[in-house]
This record gives structure tokens, C-alpha cells and sequence, in this order.
């Protein structure tokens, strides 16, 4: 199995490509970092009994007046930057993934029905999907979180939130995997190896899962690595806004968004440093989707 | 005879509605548009016997094919297969998996995710025909060596295969449920000369060893001789000439039967003179009154132009053609 893998095609060309390892590493980093950041990180910034607020405000370690307790200084809370970082780019990676996963079942399961049903299933499915296309992601979180808001009592907010960003980004993007799915569907749907399934009297289901879905999932995990740097983004963005995860675990966008009100003030670690590594992040996710958007496309090798 | 047929079909239609979405029709202010693919067939083949379907691209012959083994349902007409309509028979499974398909293209006939192993296996899992891993392993090596691959052969996958080999897969695996009836749409005509040949031995021999009977669609003259018993010329949608292959080939009635006997090249007559047909196949969407070949034909006359000749037996020869009826031809 191994073998197979370091023969492959896919290693070749990833071996080729300076760029391709390079964001690889930093994505192991950022993925390593965030998912250790219990154990790891510096300090824990929930922790208020290890939180001392003389220790606010402090600049980076490297510039004048730092502490080196706090690599990446601290905010207006004296809460470490860094381990900050640590903890928020796991919501930030947790989301990502979360809704990039949701949205590929429900987008993969809805365009496998509608390209191999075709008729109207297909019809309705898919204007169902130009419909959801038309509703920016934060319009439809800040829908959900309104109507949430309005339905459920105070207390249960915060532990709801999550899941309602998550719901709002995985909804949001589902019909650009629908869409490819059912493309690929269709081409597959007829081709012999399907009619010698059907010849048997394999049922419609049978063969969608066993035939034609593992012959479409290729451009999905193209499309679900691109699109994972875009929920985390999408997730920042709600997040800056205020419809976001709760306050009691901050993603980067909040972190961008609470060291916002320092900028001009002179602390602009605050916020400077949680965007940075949001960058970085999607940024090396960005470049590990289009590599692989390259090495599975034969007609580019 | 008194034996049922293995395969019966009679006055079999299909037609596909090829009308523009409705919205383009009302703007437009047209009509449905209904492409006629099937239009009144009607055969019969024997048991242990090949009926061999010919014609030009777009006569029909694949959605017979498909018809007959239900891909496609029947738009008029019906199929009874060993005596019993079609439709009931591919309900039952022990009836299903008395027929089988061979296709066209080796390249997209052969799941590209799948090992041979289980390509081979699916329709013995899918019947349920062998009970327990090994025994169905073994099932599959027994079936890789009759149709002349090795066994282990079967961990490969379809990609690691020329041609010809992927087709012996595909034979393989419609003959693992233990099917009595093939339906071969064009099998050989993606593949070189030399491996038509191969594949065509091959089943030959498998008919003669397994009482097999087959439905072979080509557009191959020469494979067609080889393999027939019978033969059908197939001209848009319609069974024009339908005879024993040797009395089709050396003493063909049917107008255009002959014209596509004298496309055949021959070594012998090479430089001779041919009579070549002239236009293009007419379209089936609009096709011509009367007989659909009168366009094309050097013995239409006003009767072929206006009243659609029916398949009449002359001898060993059945023929659909006011020419050859009259004495004309």
C-alpha cells in the first residue's frame, strides 16, 4: 500500500513542486499546532486563574518592553497572543472542516441523485441550487442566527452558535458540489459499464454507491480542499462580524476582531498577528488544492 | 420447428421524443419531435443460433439491442424471451440472469474503480449463483481461463489491459451468471483485425461449447458472415432483407442489401466497377413516405414513393421491397 503510494503519479508531481511541500509542512504545522494547542500552547488563554491583567498589553518579546513569557505579546485581557492563535485557529479548523464536510455530503448526495435520476428531480434539485446560490453565506447566518436567537432561550446561544455557523457555511456551498457531481454523472451514467449493471438488474441505488460515486468523487476533494481555505475565511469573516462562534471560544476572525479596537491605539499585535496566521493558513490550504487540482487532471501532466 | 425461440420479437418500436424544452417549442411554434429508432421489427432466433443485425450508423440496431434485453422498454410491439414476455422475465432473477451483454467499447464497458476479481463476481454475487468467498474465487479463475486470460489476472485493474483483453473480461463476466442468451453490440468494432479475430474465435467456440445463442449487432459485413445463421439488414428503424447469412451473401435481393455488398472490398475485383449509392441516410426524425430507402434507390418507382413495403418470405429470403416482389429488381 505504501509502495503504491510512493510509485504513484500523485508523489511524483508532488516531489516536483517547491511550493506544493512548503505549504504542505506549514498546513501540517497549523493543523498540528491547533489540534495540540491544549497541550502545547505557552499558555491556556480560558484559564482566568493563570490570567493576570497586569500582564495586559504587553508587546512582542522581540520588540521593546516584551516579555519572554509572551512570544507574540498579550492583549487587553493579558492573555498570551500566541496561545490565542493556538486555540482559535482549532475552532477555525474545526469549523472548516465541519462545513466543507457537510456540504460535500449533502452537495455529493443531492447532484448523484439529480444527474442519475435526471428528469424532474434533477430539475427541482437544481434550482433549488441556483436559488441557495443566489444567498451569500453571511446572509443566510445571519438568517439562521435571527431566527435561532428569536426561538431558543439565552442560556443556549452560545453552545447552539457553532453549529449554526457551521450549518450556514456547509449550506452555502453545496450546490458548487452538487453541480460537479451531477456533471460528472451524467457522462458516467451512460457509459457500458452502468447498462452492464443495469442488464443484471442492479438496483438504482446499488449502482449509484457502487458504480458511478466512486467514479465521481475525484473533482471532489479538488473542490473540497479549495473550498476548505474558503470556509475558514467565510468563518472569519462571520465571525469579525459578530455572528460568528461565541465569544467564550474565539476563532481567528474574532481574535482579528477584538485586537481591531487596538489598532490605532498602538497595539497592533492584537490583531495583526491572528491575521497573519489566518493568511498563512489558507493560504497554504489554497496552494495544496490547486496542486492537487493539477496532479488529478491528466490533461495538465 | 417446434422448439420455443430463445428470443421473439414482434412488431418491436421504439421512439425518443427529441422535442425542444417546451417553452423554445411555444416561441418556435412547433410540434413535438419524436426520432422513430425502432419502427416494426420482428424476429425470431433459435435456440443455439446467431442472428446477426446489420445496417448503416443511426438505423436502429443498438436500441434493438438494448430493447431486447430491457435497458430501453418497448414503445409498441413486445418481446417474449423463451416464450414468456419480456418485462415478467427480467422481474424473476433466475430469468434475468439467463441474459447477458457484451458492449461495444472495452474502455467504458469495465468499472475503471473496480478489479477484475470483482467485476467478474458481480453478476455471480448479484444472482447470488456460488455461495462463499472461495468458491467464488475459484468461480472467477475458472471463467479467466476459459476466455484465455490467466487467474491471476483478476487483482489487476481494467487499465492494466489492452483491447482485446478487456474484452475478454467483459465476455467473462457476462458468462458468470451462466447466461443461455448473449446480446453483442458491435463486441469487435472498437478493436484491431487481428483481435477481432481472436475474439470472435472465442466465441464461436464458446457457443458450440455452451449451447449458446447470440443477438450480434456489427456494421461489419465480414464479421458478420463469419459468425451469423441468420442475418437481418436493418435500414432506418426497419428490417429490410432478413435470410440464412450464406444465401444474404451470395444471392442478396433487397436493393440495398446489394448496395452494401458491392461496398464490400474484394480482392479479386479490386479496380472493377462499383454501383455506388448515392445521399445520405435520411434522418429519422422526418423519414421518407413510402418505402424509407426509395430516395436512394435505382428501382423506385410511384408505388415505393407512396406505400411502405411489408417483409414478405421469397424462398429462404424475406424481403421488404416492391421491386423484388413484382420482378422488377
Amino acid at each position: 500500500m505504501m509502495r503504491r503510494f510512493f510509485d504513484s503519479d500523485i508523489w511524483w508531481s508532488f516531489t516536483r513542486s517547491w511550493v506544493t511541500i512548503i505549504s504542505a509542512i506549514v498546513a501540517a504545522i497549523c493543523i498540528f499546532g491547533a489540534v495540540l494547542s491544549p497541550w502545547i500552547a505557552p499558555h491556556n488563554p480560558f484559564d482566568l486563574t493563570s490570567i493576570d491583567l497586569m500582564d495586559a498589553f504587553k508587546p512582542p518579546a522581540f520588540s521593546e518592553g516584551g516579555d519572554a513569557r509572551f512570544p507574540l505579546g498579550t492583549d487587553n485581557q493579558g492573555r498570551d497572543v500566541l496561545s490565542a492563535i493556538m486555540y482559535g485557529a482549532q475552532v477555525s479548523l474545526l469549523v472548516g472542516f465541519a462545513a466543507t464536510l457537510f456540504a460535500v455530503l449533502l452537495g455529493v448526495t443531492l447532484g448523484l441523485l439529480a444527474g442519475y435520476l435526471g428528469g424532474t428531480v434533477d430539475a427541482l434539485l437544481m434550482r433549488i441550487a441556483d436559488i441557495q446560490l443566489t444567498f451569500p453565506s453571511i446572509l443566510v447566518a445571519l438568517l439562521i442566527d435571527g431566527i435561532v436567537r428569536a426561538a431558543l432561550p439565552r442560556e443556549m446561544h452560545d453552545q447552539i452558535a457553532l453549529y449554526v455557523v457551521i450549518f450556514a457555511i456547509g449550506i452555502s456551498e453545496w450546490p458548487k458540489f452538487a453541480r460537479t457531481v451531477r456533471g460528472s454523472t451524467l457522462v458516467e451514467r451512460n457509459k457500458e459499464y452502468v447498462l452492464a449493471a443495469r442488464v443484471i438488474g442492479l438496483g438504482q441505488g446499488a449502482i449509484m454507491l457502487r458504480h458511478v460515486l466512486p467514479n465521481v468523487l475525484g473533482p471532489v476533494l479538488v473542490i473540497g480542499t479549495l473550498n476548505l481555505a474558503l470556509a475558514i475565511l467565510a468563518e472569519a469573516t462571520l465571525s469579525f462580524l459578530g455572528v460568528g462562534v461565541p465569544p467564550t471560544q474565539p476563532s481567528l476572525g474574532t481574535l482579528i476582531r477584538f485586537g481591531n479596537d487596538y489598532l490605532f491605539s498602538g497595539e497592533w499585535w492584537i490583531t495583526i498577528f491572528p491575521g497573519l496566521a489566518l493568511i498563512i493558513m489558507v493560504l497554504s490550504v489554497n496552494l495544496l488544492g490547486d496542486w492537487l487540482r493539477d496532479a488529478l487532471n491528466p490533461k495538465l501532466r | 420447428m417446434t422448439e420455443t425461440p430463445m428470443l421473439e420479437t414482434r412488431d418491436l418500436a421504439r421512439f425518443f421524443d427529441v422535442s425542444r424544452p417546451p417553452l423554445q417549442r411555444l416561441l418556435a411554434r412547433e410540434g413535438k419531435r419524436t426520432l422513430r429508432a425502432v419502427d416494426g421489427v420482428s424476429f425470431s432466433i433459435p435456440k443455439g443460433t446467431t442472428l446477426s443485425l446489420v445496417g448503416e450508423s443511426g438505423c436502429g440496431k443498438s436500441t434493438v439491442a438494448r430493447l431486447v434485453v430491457g435497458l430501453y422498454s418497448a414503445s409498441r410491439g413486445d418481446v417474449r424471451f423463451d416464450g414468456q414476455d419480456l418485462h415478467a422475465a427480467r422481474r424473476d432473477p433466475a430469468q434475468r440472469s439467463r441474459m447477458q451483454m457484451i458492449f461495444q467499447d472495452p474502455y467504458a464497458s469495465l468499472n475503471p474503480r473496480w478489479r477484475v476479481l470483482d467485476i467478474i463476481a458481480e453478476p455471480i454475487r448479484a444472482f447470488g449463483l456460488v455461495k462463499g468467498d472461495a468458491a467464488q474465487r475459484e468461480r472467477v479463475a475458472e471463467l479467466l481461463t476459459q476466455v484465455g486470460l490467466s487467474p491471476l489476472d483478476g487483482v489487476k485493474f481494467p487499465h492494466e489491459f489492452s483491447g482485446g483483453q478487456r474484452q475478454r473480461i467483459s465476455i467473462a463476466r457476462a458468462l458468470s451468471s451462466n447466461p443461455e442468451f448473449l446480446v453483442c453490440d458491435e463486441p469487435t468494432s472498437a478493436l484491431d483485425v487481428s483481435v477481432q479475430a481472436q475474439i470472435l474465435n472465442l466465441m464461436k467456440e464458446l457457443q458450440s461449447r455452451l449451447g449458446l445463442t447470440f443477438l450480434f449487432i456489427s456494421h461489419n459485413l465480414a464479421v458478420v458472415r463469419q459468425v451469423s445463421d441468420r442475418v437481418g439488414v436493418m435500414y432506418l428503424g426497419r428490417i429490410v432483407e432478413m435470410a440464412p447469412a450464406e444465401t444474404l451473401f451470395t444471392s442478396p435481393r433487397h436493393p440495398y442489401t446489394r448496395a452494401l455488398m458491392e461496398a464490400i472490398p474484394d480482392l479479386e475485383m479490386s479496380g472493377r466497377q462499383r454501383m455506388p449509392v448515392g445521399g445520405e441516410v435520411p434522418s429519422p426524425i422526418d423519414p421518407p413516405s413510402g418505402c424509407a430507402f426509395h430516395p436512394r434507390c435505382p428501382l423506385a418507382n410511384d408505388r415505393c414513393r407512396a406505400e411502405r413495403p411489408e417483409l414478405k418470405a421469397h424462398a429462404l429470403t424475406e424481403t421488404a421491397c416492391h421491386a423484388v416482389e413484382e420482378g422488377r429488381g
